[in-house]
């Protein structure tokens, strides 16, 4: 694998490549932007939709304060639940659970402040399924051994830019147990880790997902809470997505 | 599979991940702090901002590491640093300094004046500045992470930004109801790589963030480039050079995450002080333009 190519298929061209998927044409396994040669990627089922009714009838919102909210939206549109942007409060009624994207945790913190979502955002977690990606995570999180405004919903702690600056920013594969209970695609899954945080700590009854080879915490859930340092919306691979909805249809 | 660092997908995803959020130009740590606390999401630091370089004359530089550096040090957002066109070893030295994007920036003086970086050398991503859909695609050739519409840096005036936002923006329309025979030729009259051209048809956008900068200076110019649809605002001259850097900075950051919400958008307007003063770009001698530098 070249460093232009990820996961079978060339990286300049990923979003082509999911539109490509989502309209249901012909998968090309190679880019069909560069004709870079390419192998299949590791997708589950993720090409079909969900089936089960009351998935289909999930609303499913993303925070758009700031961050890549719109490729949480791709995704989940492309599995076939409702979703919609969250800025303020009222934009969280009737939703059935939320996910909050990467971005900068401060930005989306300060402006959580300044738009009154706080405690909304904790009202609604309390009884809702929560993601947190990256920025999310540490959103999430009760703990960033840092001033700054947290949810303070999971029992994590988590430290901000613990890989380094953007240069250590990188790719890796690693084996998640938990979505076998969602796809029967047993493949390792490709994680990016963007100016990444890390879970130091998993305390109460939260649980460690996923870990890096080093045995470094990456991903870890409590009850209907989930929590990733990497960013399962920036690969076509969706059985994250499909695991937190499962999450959510439980609560 | 071993971890990777420096792909593609790590370059353009950190710039995914400053979608909805402001870019602020600042020349201290303090300003920086400032920028931080008002809700950047990444600030760019350098010696001047535009309107001083405009002022100041002479030939503009990448700015000293060391202030860079203590940028880096007082921010936890990423930080970004100019470079000149064409100066591979100007960027040599930022890679090597760790900064977290690097702008190729028209703003500074060109090195070179037929050839950018070759930015695929990089494990640090690159924004380069537009005017069109070829100089986008280029660039993206090139190897760009990112892109931005080039505004007229440093006059706090809105129209070159509008004007080039409007171009690219355009002419992805106008290229999603072509026909794939008319494509080649296309490409060749825009001066832009095929295959890009024939990917930004089926995606309906550039295939990385776009964001507008050069000339923004008040919410309403924020939110007035999120309706026209780039992805992101970057703000030089128009927070420091205005009256009140903080509160103008945390206006503009929270018009630019409600650019749709009037109600909002008037709130956030409300007694900001003096904007920058600014400078109307048709006042300008077209010598002195800075938008045109890049090829």
């Amino acid at each position: 694998m070249n460093s232009n190519q990820f996961a079978g298929y060339c990286s300049l061209h990923i979003e082509h490549w999911v539109s490509e998927i989502s309209q249901g044409k012909a998968q090309i396994w190679g880019c069909g932007g560069c004709e870079t040669p390419a192998t299949p990627p590791n997708l589950g089922t993720s090409t079909q939709s969900l089936k089960e009714p009351e998935h289909l009838n999930m609303n499913i919102g993303v925070l758009a304060l700031q961050g890549d909210f719109a490729e949480h939206i791709v995704i989940l549109k492309r599995i076939g639940v409702e979703t919609r942007e969250v800025r303020l409060p009222r934009h969280l009624d009737e939703l059935d659970g939320l996910i909050i994207p990467g971005g900068e945790s401060t930005t989306i913190g300060k402006l959580a402040i300044d738009f009154n979502i706080m405690e909304p955002l904790r009202t609604f977690g309390r009884e809702k399924a929560i993601w947190g990606t990256c920025a999310g995570a540490i959103f999430l999180s009760k703990d960033a051994r840092r001033e700054q405004p947290l949810l303070e919903l999971m029992d994590i702690s988590v430290e901000r830019n613990a890989f380094g600056r953007q240069v250590d920013s990188f790719e890796i594969e690693i084996d998640i147990p938990a979505l076998a209970t969602i796809s029967e695609n047993q493949a390792p899954y490709h994680a990016i880790f963007i100016r990444a945080p890390l879970i130091e700590s998993v305390f109460a009854d939260a649980e460690v997902l996923a870990a890096l080879p080093d045995g470094r915490i990456v991903a870890a859930r409590q009850g209907h809470w989930l929590a990733t340092a990497f960013h399962p919306e920036l690969t076509p691979d969706d059985r994250f997505h499909r695991y937190f909805i499962g999450m959510a249809a439980k609560k | 599979m071993e971890k990777q660092v420096g792909t593609f997908a790590v370059k353009k995803g950190l710039a995914q991940m400053l979608k909805g959020g402001v870019i602020m130009d600042v020349v201290t740590p303090e300003h920086a702090r400032i920028a931080e606390e008002a809700g950047a999401v990444a600030v760019m630091a350098l010696e001047r901002v535009p309107a001083d370089i405009r002022a100041f004359g002479g030939v503009a530089r990448m700015s000293d590491p060391g202030l860079i550096d203590e940028i880096m040090q007082t921010v936890s957002i990423p930080v970004m640093a100019k470079v000149r066109i064409g100066h591979f070893v100007e960027a040599q030295i930022l890679e090597s300094l760790g900064v977290d994007y690097i702008d190729e920036s028209e703003v500074l003086t060109p090195a070179d004046e037929e050839h950018h970086i070759n930015k695929h050398d990089f494990k640090i991503p690159f924004v380069c500045g537009c005017r069109n859909l070829g100089e986008a695609l280029r660039r993206i050739g090139e190897g760009a992470a990112m892109i931005r519409t080039k505004g007229e840096a440093g006059t706090g005036d809105v129209v070159e930004a509008v004007r080039h936002a409007r171009t690219v923006l355009g002419e992805i329309r106008r290229l999603q109801n072509m026909l794939d025979e008319e494509l080649m030729s296309y490409a060749k009259n825009i001066g832009a790589p095929y295959e890009l051209v024939k990917e930004v048809k089926e995606l309906g956008r550039l295939p990385v963030v776009n964001f507008a900068a050069g000339g923004i200076a008040t919410p309403a110019d924020a939110a007035l480039m999120m309706q026209l649809g780039v992805d992101g605002v970057f703000v030089g001259s128009g927070i420091f050079k205005s009256g009140d850097p903080a509160q103008r900075a945390a206006a503009i950051v929270k018009a630019t995450t409600h650019f749709r919400d009037a109600a909002i958008l008037v709130e956030v307007s409300r007694n900001l002080g003096e904007p920058m003063v600014g400078r109307q770009i048709s006042d300008i001698p077209e010598a002195d333009l800075i938008a045109q530098r890049g090829w």
